[in-house]
Formats: C-alpha cells, sequence, structure tokens
C-alpha cells in the first residue's frame, strides 16, 4: 500500500518500522473477516485494515491521537488473528503496539480512563497489591447492584467486580526466586517466568509446571529479580514502564544463562509469551548490548507445551473417561503460532480432546481488555462458551491465565493444560474438577 | 487518478442536513460522518484509486436500506454499494458526493432448506460464511472465489464472481436461485426464489454482475450441493510457462473437465509457499494445481489420465497431495495467492482478462516480453482451466512512474486479451479499472444499449455511477 511519510518523518526509527509494516499490507481485505471486533460490529474501522488505514492516516499527519482514531485503536484485542489471516505477513502487532504508545503520548484521555488505566497499570503486575486489591473487590461486589446500570464507568466497575475470584488461594512459596533441582539425574536447566496476576490468582499452575518439570529431570529456576513480562503496560501504550519490566527479567535471565546455563526461558501464560518472544524487536533500538540480550532472551523463550513436546512427555497413569475442550488462547494461536502441541499432548495423556467451533475468535479477555471494554468483551465471553458447551465437552482447558479467569464462573470447570499434564504424569487431580471425578 | 464524475454541488452543499437525515433513519454506529473516520472508506481491493465519500452508512435490515435509498432518492444523492470491499476493480470506490451503503451488518444467515437444497442469506454474509453454515450436513456453496473468506455474497452477486472450482460448477450466475432488492427509489421486490427458472424476464440473470448499478441486493437464495466423497490435488511443475500452457491446452483438448486447473509461475509459486508450506515445487518456472473429485477409484482413474496428459509435456515432477492436511495447504496458498505477493513487492495491479485456452502459451509469452520492456515484474497466478488470466503487475505505489507504467502495462495486456479472443474481465468486474477500456470490447452503439439498461432501473444515474461505462458529459459536467 502507498504511504505518505515524508524523508524527515521516516528517520524516526518508529515510523520507519510502521512504514514497513504498512508497505507489506496490500488492502486485500481477508484479515477483516477473522477478527472479532469486526464479526460483532461489522464496520471497516473495527477490522484489521480499517486500523490499520486509521493508524497509518494518523502518523503520515503527525497530528495528535484524536477520539475518533482512539476509539477504534482501543477496541482491538490485540488478538492478532489477523496476523494469522494475512497472507502478506503484516506485523499488525508491531504497528498497532506503536500506535498505542503514540496515543498514549500525544492523547489526552477522560479522567476516569486515565485513572482506571493508571490504577490498573499499578496493581496487576504487583502481586501484593493485586492480592489486597482482589480482597477490597470481593468485599465490595455485593454492592456491585447499586452501580448506575449505564454509562462507561460503572460498566467498567461491575466488569471488575465480576472477574474478582470468589475466594483467593494463599501465595505459593514455589514463586519466590529459587532453584527447583530436578528428581533424579539432571537432563536440563530452565528459567521459570513466575509471572505476577497468575502467581495471585492461580498458584496451582506454577505449582504444576515446576512439578512435572523436576519429575522430568529439569532443573527449574525462578530468577532473582525477574517479575512482570511488561505486556500490561505495554498493551496500554505505557512504554517506559514495560521497558523496565522487560529490562530487569533480561537482566535476571542473562546472568542465569552465563551462570549455571538455560536451556528455555518457560512461560505458561501465553499473553506474557508473546511479549517475552518480542524482547528482541523492542529493544531493537536501544543500546547494542541490550539489544544482542534482549535477542538472546527471545530466542529461547518457549510456551511450556513447547518445550514438552521438545523433552519428551509419557503419562503414568491411565486418563479417565474425560472430553477436554481445548481453548486456544489467542496469545498462543495467533501471538505465537503454537497451535498443535497443547493438543498433542492432552490427547497423549489419554484425553479425548475437542475443538469448539471459531476457534480464532478471541473469549475476550484479552489482558485489561475486559475491564476496559467491558460490552464487547462479554459479548465474546458468551459467545466462546456457546461454542465451548457445543462440543459437549467435561471440562475447559486453556493455556493462558486470562482466558481462564474469563471464562470462569460457568458450568464447565477452567483448568490450565499443564495441570491435567501433571496430573496424568504423578501430579495430583486438580482442584476445580474435584465435582467431576472422585479420585 | 482516476477521473471521477463531476460531484454534484447541491448535494455538497447540504452535506449537513444530508447526514443529519441519514441519523433520523439509522442508530447512532450506523451513519459515519467525521472526516478522520470516512478515510478507511476511501478505498477497496484496489488501493490505488482513493476518494472520501460525503457519509457511510451501515444498515441493518433490508427496511433500513429501503429507507436510505428512498432518503438518498428524493435528495437526488448519488449511492455506492459496499460490501467487503475486496473488489480489484475499484467496484466500490465512493465519489465524493455519495453516500457509501455498507452491507456488512447484514451479516445473519436466514433460512436454509437441505431438502430442497437451498439456503437463504442476507448480503453481508461472506462466501464461506455460506459453506460454513452448511458443511456439517456435508453441503457447500460452490463458487470459491480466493477472497472467499473475506468477500459477500451481495458483492459476489453484482461481480459475478467466480472462483478455483468454477471450471466444474460454474460461477455465481449458475448457483443463484434468487434475490431480494430495494430498488433506487427505496422499493423491496423480490426475485426469483427457492426455485429453477422464474417466469417472465430472467432478471436474476440482469442484476447478477450488474455491478451495483441497478439496485441493492440485500438477501440472497443460493443453491447449496452436496459435498464429493472426497477430492484430490496434484501439483505439477514444468520448466517454463509455455509448457505449463501448453499441458493446461491438452488436458482440456482431452475432455477431462477436473474440478481445479490452476496456474502459478515462479514468483507466485515462491511467495505462496512462504506463507503456506504447502511443499510447492521452488525449482519449478510454472506450476499447475489440478484437482478431481469424486470415489477413490474415479480419482484414481482421473489422475492417472491427467498423470499421463502431463508426461507428455516434460514435467519437472508431479505430486498428487498426500494427506488431507497437505490438499489444504496447496488451497491455502492458492488462496491466498494475491496477499502472498505483498511480501515480495509493496503493491500490485491484478488484472482479470479471458482467452481462449489454446491462446495461453502465446498470451504468456506475449506477457513476459512486456514485463521486459516495461521493467516490471509480473507474477501469474490464474483460473487456467476457463482461461482466465490473473497476471499481478508489481509496482511501487509510492513511486509514481512505476504506478504509470504498471497502468499502461496493465492495458497492454487487456488490449492483448482482446485481441486473441477473449474479453477483458474474467470475474472482477469493470468497475473503475476498466471501465475507460470498454470501447476496446463494444462498439459505442452496443454501449449506449447497455446504458440504456441502466437508466431504465435508475434513471437519475444515481447507482455507482462512476463505473463500468466511460464517463459521458452528462456525468462530466
Ligand atoms: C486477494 C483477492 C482475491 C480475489 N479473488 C477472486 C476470485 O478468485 N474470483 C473473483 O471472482 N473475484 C476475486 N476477487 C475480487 C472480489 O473479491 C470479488 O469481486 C467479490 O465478489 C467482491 O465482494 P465484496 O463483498 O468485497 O464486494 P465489494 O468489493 O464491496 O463490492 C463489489 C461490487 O459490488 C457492489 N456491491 C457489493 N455489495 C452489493 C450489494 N449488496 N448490492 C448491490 N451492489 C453491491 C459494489 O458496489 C461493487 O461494485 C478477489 C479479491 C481479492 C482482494
Ligand atoms: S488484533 Fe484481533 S481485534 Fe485487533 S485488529 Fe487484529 S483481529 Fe481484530
Ligand atoms: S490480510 Fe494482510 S494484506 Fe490483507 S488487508 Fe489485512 S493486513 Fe493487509
Amino acid at each position: 500500500m502507498q504511504t505518505h511519510f515524508t524523508a524527515e518523518q521516516l528517520r524516526d526509527p518508529g515510523i520507519a518500522s510502521a512504514n514497513q509494516v504498512l508497505r507489506t499490507c496490500v488492502h486485500c481485505g481477508f484479515c477483516t473477516a477473522t477478527c472479532p471486533t469486526f464479526v460483532l460490529l461489522g464496520d471497516e474501522l473495527d477490522s484489521p485494515r480499517g486500523r490499520i488505514y486509521l493508524i497509518k492516516d494518523m502518523l503520515e499527519s503527525g497530528r495528535p491521537a484524536t477520539e475518533e482514531v482512539v476509539r477504534h485503536v482501543d477496541r482491538c484485542l490485540s488478538c492478532l488473528s489477523c496476523m494469522t489471516t494475512c497472507p502478506s505477513g503484516v506485523n499488525y502487532m508491531h504497528l498497532v503496539d506503536h500506535a498505542r504508545t503514540y496515543i498514549e503520548q500525544t492523547y489526552q484521555r477522560p479522567w476516569h480512563d486515565r485513572a482506571l488505566r493508571a490504577v490498573l497499570g499499578l496493581v496487576l503486575p504487583r502481586p501484593a497489591l493485586m492480592r489486597a486489591a482482589l480482597l477490597g473487590a470481593r468485599l465490595a461486589k455485593p454492592f456491585a447492584g447499586l452501580l448506575p446500570k449505564t454509562g462507561q464507568l460503572p460498566l467498567r466497575l461491575r466488569a471488575l467486580l465480576r472477574l474478582a475470584p470468589a475466594s483467593l488461594p494463599p501465595a505459593s512459596h514455589l514463586d519466590r526466586p529459587q532453584d527447583h533441582k530436578p528428581v533424579g539425574p539432571r537432563r536440563g536447566r530452565v528459567a521459570l517466568l513466575a509471572g505476577c496476576a497468575q502467581t495471585v490468582l492461580d498458584p496451582a499452575i506454577n505449582a504444576a509446571t515446576v512439578r512435572l518439570l523436576t519429575r522430568l529431570g529439569i532443573e527449574v529456576v525462578v530468577a532473582k529479580g525477574a517479575g512482570c513480562c511488561g505486556a500490561l503496560a505495554h498493551h496500554m501504550g505505557k512504554h517506559d514502564p514495560a521497558m523496565d519490566a522487560a529490562r530487569a527479567n533480561i537482566a535476571a535471565w542473562c546472568a542465569e544463562m552465563d551462570g549455571g546455563g538455560l536451556d528455555a526461558v518457560i512461560i505458561n501464560t501465553s499473553g506474557c509469551g508473546t511479549t517475552v518472544k518480542d524482547y528482541g524487536y523492542m529493544f531493537r533500538n536501544e543500546a547494542p548490548d541490550w539489544a544482542d540480550r534482549a535477542a538472546r532472551v527471545s530466542a529461547i523463550a518457549m510456551d511450556i507445551t513447547e518445550y514438552l513436546v521438545r523433552i519428551g512427555y509419557t503419562p503414568t497413569r491411565a486418563a479417565p473417561p474425560l472430553t477436554v475442550a481445548y481453548h486456544a488462547a489467542c496469545s498462543l494461536q495467533h501471538g505465537q503460532k503454537v497451535t498443535d502441541a497443547p493438543k498433542s499432548l492432552l490427547r497423549q495423556a489419554g484425553f479425548k480432546v475437542a475443538e469448539p467451533a471459531e476457534g480464532h475468535l478471541c473469549c475476550g479477555s484479552a489482558g485489561t481488555y475486559n475491564m476496559l471494554q467491558p460490552e464487547i468483551s462479554s459479548q465474546l465471553r458468551a459467545r466462546k462458551l456457546g461454542n465451548l458447551h457445543a462440543t459437549g465437552a467435561d471440562l475447559i482447558a486453556a493455556g493462558n491465565i486470562g482466558c481462564m479467569t474469563q471464562l470462569a464462573g460457568d458450568t464447565l470447570p477452567v483448568v490450565h493444560t499443564i495441570e491435567l499434564l501433571d496430573w496424568m504424569a504423578g501430579g495430583p487431580q486438580p482442584e476445580r474438577l474435584a465435582t467431576l471425578v472422585t479420585a | 487518478m482516476i477521473e471521477q464524475p463531476e460531484p454534484k454541488t447541491d448535494v455538497l452543499a447540504k452535506r449537513d442536513a444530508i447526514v443529519a437525515g441519514l441519523r433520523h433513519l439509522l442508530p447512532a454506529s450506523g451513519v459515519i460522518a467525521e472526516p478522520l473516520r470516512l478515510k478507511p472508506y476511501e478505498t477497496d481491493g484496489l488501493s490505488a484509486y482513493r476518494q472520501v465519500p460525503l457519509a457511510v452508512v451501515l444498515p441493518e435490515t433490508t427496511e433500513q436500506v429501503a429507507a436510505v435509498m428512498a432518503f438518498c432518492h428524493a435528495q437526488g444523492v448519488r449511492v455506492v454499494p459496499r460490501g467487503a470491499g475486496t473488489s480489484l476493480s475499484g467496484g466500490a470506490l465512493p465519489m465524493a458526493d455519495a453516500v457509501v451503503l455498507g452491507l456488512m451488518r447484514m451479516n445473519r444467515i436466514l433460512d436454509i432448506d437441505y431438502a430442497d437444497r437451498c439456503a437463504v442469506v442476507q448480503a453481508g454474509v461472506t462466501n464461506i460464511g455460506i459453506t460454513q453454515a452448511v458443511a456439517q450436513r456435508q453441503f457447500f456453496y460452490a463458487p470459491d472465489p480466493s477472497s472467499q473468506l473475506a468477500c459477500m455474497i451481495g458483492g459476489n452477486v453484482n461481480m459475478n464472481s467466480g472462483g478455483a472450482h468454477c471450471l466444474r460448477y460454474g460461477v455465481t450466475a449458475n448457483n443463484l436461485l434468487g434475490l431480494k432488492i430495494v430498488t433506487v427509489e427505496g422499493e423491496i421486490l423480490d426475485i426469483g426464489g427457492a426455485y429453477l427458472d422464474a417466469a417472465g424476464y430472467d432478471w436474476l440473470g440482469l442484476l447478477t454482475g450488474s455491478e451495483g448499478q441497478l439496485a441493492i441486493v440485500t438477501e440472497v437464495t443460493v443453491r447449496i450441493l452436496r459435498s464429493p466423497e472426497g477430492a484430490r490435488a496434484m501439483l505439477a511443475a514444468f520448466t517454463s510457462n509455455e509448457i505449463a500452457g501448453a499441458c493446461v491446452d491438452s488436458i482440456i483438448a482431452s475432455g477431462i473437465i477436473p474440478v481445479a486447473l490452476e496456474f502459478m509461475d515462479r514468483p507466485a509459486i515462491h511467495a505462496c509457499e512462504a506463507f503456506a508450506h504447502a511443499g510447492y515445487p521452488l525449482d519449478a518456472e510454472a506450476m499447475l494445481i489440478i484437482e478431481v473429485e469424486g470415489s477413490t477409484a474415479e480419482q484414481d482413474d482421473l489422475l492417472a489420465r491427467i498423470r499421463d496428459i502431463c508426461a507428455q509435456h516434460a514435467p519437472i515432477s508431479l505430486e498428487v497431495a498426500k494427506t488431507a492436511e497437505q490438499s489444504l495447504a496447496i488451497w491455502k496458498g492458492r488462496k491466498g495467492a494475491f496477499g502472498a505477493v505483498g511480501r515480495i513487492s509493496p503493491d500490485y495491479l491484478c488484472m482479470d482478462g479471458t482467452i481462449p485456452t489454446s491462446q495461453l502459451p502465446a498470451v504468456l509469452r506475449r506477457i513476459g516480453e512486456m514485463s521486459a520492456s516495461y521493467g516490471l515484474q509480473v507474477a501469474n497466478i490464474f483460473h487456467a482451466g476457463d482461461g482466465n488470466l490473473h497476471p499481478l503487475i508489481m509496482f511501487d505505489a509510492n513511486s509514481a512512474e512505476s504506478f504509470h507504467k504498471a497502468e499502461a502495462f496493465g492495458a497492454d495486456i487487456l488490449r492483448l486479451c482482446v485481441e486473441v479472443g477473449g474479453c477483458l474481465t474474467g470475474e472482477h468486474g469493470v468497475g473503475v479499472e476498466k471501465r475507460d477500456l470498454m470501447g476496446v470490447q463494444f462498439t459505442e452503439i452496443e454501449l449506449d444499449q447497455q446504458r440504456r439498461v441502466k437508466s431504465a432501473f435508475d434513471p437519475g444515474w444515481l447507482l455507482n455511477a462512476n463505473k463500468v461505462f466511460p464517463l459521458t458529459a452528462a456525468l462530466r459536467a
């Protein structure tokens, strides 16, 4: 597609990269059809091609972002379904990330929008704050009915309260920095991204990961200094906090690579995985030593299921006769193009695996999206649950805490893929399945 | 930039009143009028041509469409219908004084009748959406434009779209039973229905391929077919375009009609392989995708006969898809072909002419020569079985010179098609792109007769007036 940047504009490396992406797009429109917001809203402006065009126009003009453009960019889930569809190889992710930063820098949001974003940006990446906030939300839940029925702010607050779980598991000591030694002879050594929000919402995921890996002879390091991957800030266009979070992880993991050595950085929350795999790109214009280190980290970042396929997984007990509906998280299927590994592992574990119709469509979780865009998010949730129910499965497995929280609260129990794999290879039965199977 | 009809100054002058009137007729989100938000509607699949419209409306029901049309008619406002905006001939290109009427919100399947093998769907249902809705019961909707994932049935009807499998199943026109349309005055009419051969004039035939110039289509009744027992694709690789072209001619001449017979040359093979990972032969200069269907025995028999024919053209390799996944990947590559060319060139013009298959080798040679003399690369991708060429001329839209060369090269290709006994358009329609070449194919008398047909439906030339015909003095003034 034709672009209209001046030579001066193109000297900005951010614009130069955006120009590259825009030039790759041939405006064929294929991506519109698989975009969740276009499917729901039926407007070119809420399609990938329309957003690409809006962003192109905004960047070319050099104007500050305006409400008209922000509205449609905000509605984008960053699910990256458009990237799976695009025959041209357009890197929409890099374009929209750039646009979000541009918006954050040039656009003044209404006060309540700014406040909510600031709070989310502050709380979610910090487990202690998050725990406190969720306890508060639990206390506030009964009062949700008092909120006005319409208006963006009340809707968002209601969404926040809905997402707060009824009870919180205690924090797990496994998530603190340490070396989890392998059982038996050591076959490998990996770093685990313990994560932020996930350690509060569902510590069982990391517990299952550590148990399974150590049992398979893998030493699992929770590196000192590593924390939130930066994705939450990154997707809100908050460039500096995102880079700071990433830098801390890069430093921590590089120290491990140069020390005890690492075969992989393992991520079991695919939303974070997509970002860690993109560190190399995010740091491309930083000082060379940081760019190199970031690229080294990205090169060995792997989803837990990718790693299990690589080292080999065998169950040690017969699976109960359960059908698992596999929910493909967007960050895993579109962001990282990991599609077969989770399903084939679940089958290897002995489960029957069902795949819902419209598997390419997002469940509406999308990081903070379900709190910022509750209306679209809840429509996507209902659509996803409908498709999952139609498979006739007994439970849902997913590889991303965001999706798990979004799909929870329905009649179908939701667990992380790794919990099922650990269970069939000697681990305990996931608690949420207590009503399905009496051990 | 392409010449546009002169905008109506009175319409431009009452823009605000028109927008306010439209807002009365539709929900708030259904009227777009802010300049920044109109921008993405300025173009379609042919992004070299652009024009921001006066406004965009997104109705959700036939009644809303009728209300919009009645209003625009009363106000003398031009209307440009739009489906998914994948047209490659600029069919959905707006005018400065026109309202773009987008049908993408009308995306519901209304009725499926398996006993009578038909389905009633709204105009904004995607082509593949119809097949997806009936696939569970082993049915499908046959015409399969490469853009089928995104393009909408209303657009297909208006462009009379074809696709790889049309060699066997016919184009859109052969798979339609009825339409619900809204006239330019805002009246709702039903044409045809769930039966074959309606009484009276063949309105259905006339409206199919009318490029949004006669009426707005809001519902379509299509024929659905039972899926074949099975299908298999074969890849045949050759050392030159001409040899592959000759092989196509031999296959067609032998009387065998495969369900699909597609051609790709070297640049296309490489771009598509990078996208689809289908195992295309990267050492070939040209490749054919040949698909057969039926029972396993029927497939084996046909494939053996086709293999014998190919063997006479010194193929580099002949390979039958081993698994269903590989078949899928082969088609994914072919259907994503135009977009995949975006990997090797920032822009392309996709030509769409039709020639007698016996002329394939000669025409391919001429295109190669023109490519050398214009200094622009071409990727050849097309429905070879029915002689429908899609040479993709690669250029750089950021250079005006490159674009003008590409336009001239394209026009030369289309003239060549007419010269060898073919025609200007296979399936992408005339749109704005081929509008000014219509004189190459038709006499002025023939064109006037066609214009009179349009005038009978739309005396004020309000519907998609900038397309199909060279602009008349009346439109210029
Ligand atoms: C990558 C790519 C591959 C393609 N491959 C093929 C192919 O293999 N075969 C093929 O035939 N075409 C192909 N096309 C062209 C295009 O997809 C078809 O012309 C398609 O039918 C257009 O449908 P649409 O919904 O996008 O309509 P649009 O592009 O929005 O509109 C097409 C025309 O129809 C009119 N129109 C649309 N909807 C209505 C309606 N409801 N009522 C009245 N008028 C209406 C518009 O005014 C316009 O003139 C391809 C396009 C692309 C980008
Ligand atoms: S990332 Fe998802 S929501 Fe955003 S444009 Fe792409 S497909 Fe649509
Ligand atoms: S599919 Fe790719 S090339 Fe086509 S419009 Fe979308 S982003 Fe652009």
